[in-house]
């Protein structure tokens, strides 16, 4: 089995979030740079999962970016992973994203491609569908489970207020959310592997963007807490029905 | 040109986060000077007509027994089929768990710029830009659209349900639906319970409720708010909780009227699922708690005597015994 798994670059969960050139561009500057959670903790500690469990299986990550996105693949590559393929170009939008994964996975006949649910700086929830749609292929969003019987999956995927339960025939495409698999390390031999496993890099389809950012901005702060003694609870209450108007 | 607003069901019923993109879709063809219709997908057994009271004028029902569930493929081929017969220009999806499913698969196929998450109408004054949050709340963008066709999906408690007068004409669409490749096994909901999702108000709590067997207040006081409760990444981590109740950065992020954080300290991954709530009110006993610079009112004080009393008043003003 071949399992395409895709890797992106976001900024730490911590980072201080601001823009530059007019507010058209995130501001690079001082921010650290991790695998986007959603793709490393569910999407390819999964895939990693179903190769311990059936070593003929084959991982490859993709991702879309510039050479400086190396060291982020070069660490998903130390929690498990085969090789990997770098398509060579800044991201443009979401779609440009998916063609060029969709590319990479026609080529290589994968039976599953692995998403994360959104990554956490776009938080656009796109790319997975995008990618399957560009393949004929059935996709299952926000799974928080995935088991294996032969050639067909059963998968459970987030709906409002629970679950349910899905059984899809391969190949197709998913989005991984919490659930699927409980975060990793890399562990000393993982990175030392990962140096040596090939990463290749590939020049990009001629595909047009179908939309633009004109501008970024941050939301109006808040205007200060409002504190109410906690032997006076009844105020509070008071503040919420009369005041916010919320209950 | 028209607009065509996607409404999604769940066992037959209407999402109250179609509701919403249904009221949207209403506005954002008034804007555009233009017509709103909307399409039902599957056996419902809403009375389609009384959605007429959004504002939308027609209705296309594809009552097709392979459309009873989602599968994301069959669904985006007769939506694009329905988009194209009534010459839709703007496609109008909820962003909800099956709008993240079907609107970029729709993007994808009618290469029709999308905007997920949208929070706001169009600005059409100058091309078609949209406002959506980025950094999971922590900022926004405008995306601008420049494609033919364009596709919003509405993040859902963004946009206010707003209900008139009015019925709607139904008229069947037929067409023939894929057998679904995607086949439903179960479903496991709890019921009874406020989706969290979908809840106008949330009580949340996290480790200052020092264990699991503590629960008890919290519940209490969400029963009494009829809210939905939820809580922070290292009570779901610990199995305190399901993580189905985790909100932050890795779980749901939510936007309702009213977020209660309870012995939450407020990490910057924990607001960034809740930075959208509207109201947000924190009970901590640590002054120092980064929450408190986040909130709009707070209580410094011990939960265990806090929400018990908050639980009280509540019941007092509802005149609940």
């Amino acid at each position: 089995m071949k399992i395409l798994v895709c890797i992106s670059k976001t900024p730490d969960t911590t980072a201080k979030i601001a823009f530059t050139d007019n507010n058209t561009k995130f501001d690079v500057n001082g921010v650290q740079w991790i695998i986007n959670p959603y793709d490393e903790w569910y999407s390819l500690v999964r895939a990693i999962e179903l190769k311990e469990a059936d070593a003929s299986t084959l991982i490859h990550l993709v991702t879309v970016g510039a050479a400086d996105a190396e060291p982020i693949i070069r660490k998903a590559l130390a929690l498990g992973g085969d090789e990997a393929i770098r398509v060579n170009t800044d991201s443009h939008d979401s779609f440009y994203i998916a063609a060029q994964i969709a590319e990479v996975a026609r080529q290589g006949g994968y039976d599953l491609v692995f998403t994360g649910k959104e990554t956490i700086d776009y938080n656009g929830s796109s790319i997975g569908g995008m990618v399957a749609e560009l393949l004929d292929l059935p996709y299952i969003s926000l799974a928080t489970k995935f088991e294996l019987a032969g050639t067909t999956a059963t998968v459970t995927r987030e709906i409002e207020g629970g679950e349910e339960v899905n059984e899809v025939a391969l190949p197709f495409v998913l989005s991984a959310t919490k659930g699927m698999a409980e975060a990793r390390i890399p562990n000393m031999r993982g990175i030392m592997a990962a140096r040596t496993k090939p990463l290749k890099v590939q020049e990009p389809v001629a595909v047009d963007a179908l939309t633009s950012v004109s501008g970024f901005g941050l939301p109006p702060a808040k205007a200060g807490v409002k504190l109410v003694d906690a032997e006076n609870v009844e105020e509070l209450v008071r503040l919420l029905h009369e005041e916010a108007k919320s209950i | 040109m028209s607009v065509l607003i996607f409404i999604d069901t769940a066992e037959g019923h209407v999402k109250k986060a179609s509701l919403e993109a249904l009221t949207y879709g209403v506005k954002v063809a008034e804007q555009l000077g233009t017509t709103a219709e909307a399409v039902v997908l599957g056996t419902t057994q809403e009375d389609l007509p009384a959605l007429g009271k959004y504002g939308v004028k027609k209705i296309h029902h594809v009552n097709n027994d392979n459309l009873n569930h989602l599968d994301a493929q069959a669904y985006t081929k007769v939506i694009a089929e329905v988009a194209a017969a009534c010459g839709a220009d703007t496609i109008i999806f909820s962003n909800n768990v099956n709008g993240k499913a079907i609107a970029p698969r729709l993007s994808a196929r009618l290469k029709a710029g999308l905007v997920a998450g949208a929070v706001a109408l169009p600005d059409t004054s100058q091309g078609f830009v949209v406002k959506k949050n980025v950094f999971s709340g922590k900022a926004y963008a405008m995306i601008s659209v420049s494609t033919p066709v364009r596709i919003i999906a509405l993040s859902p408690n963004a946009y206010q349900t707003l209900a008139g007068e009015g019925t709607a004409e139904v008229v069947a669409f037929n067409t023939s639906a894929d057998a679904p490749k995607v086949k439903l096994v179960s479903v496991n909901k709890a019921s009874g319970e406020v989706p969290l999702t979908e809840a106008e108000i949330v009580v949340s709590a996290g480790r200052g409720m020092k264990g699991p067997e503590h629960w008890g207040i919290v519940e209490e006081l969400a029963r009494t708010l009829h809210a939905a409760t939820a809580c922070s990444r290292p009570v779901a981590d610990a199995h305190w909780r399901p993580h189905n109740e985790h909100v932050g950065q890795t779980g749901f992020a939510i936007a309702p009227n009213l977020y209660i954080a309870i012995g939450i300290s407020g990490a910057i991954q924990h607001l960034a699922g809740v930075n959208r709530s509207k109201v947000i009110v924190v009970i901590n006993k640590d002054p120092e708690a980064p929450f408190f610079k986040a909130a709009d009112y707070g209580i410094v004080g011990d939960a265990f005597e806090v929400v018990p009393r908050m639980t009280a008043a509540i019941k007092k003003l509802r005149g609940i015994a």
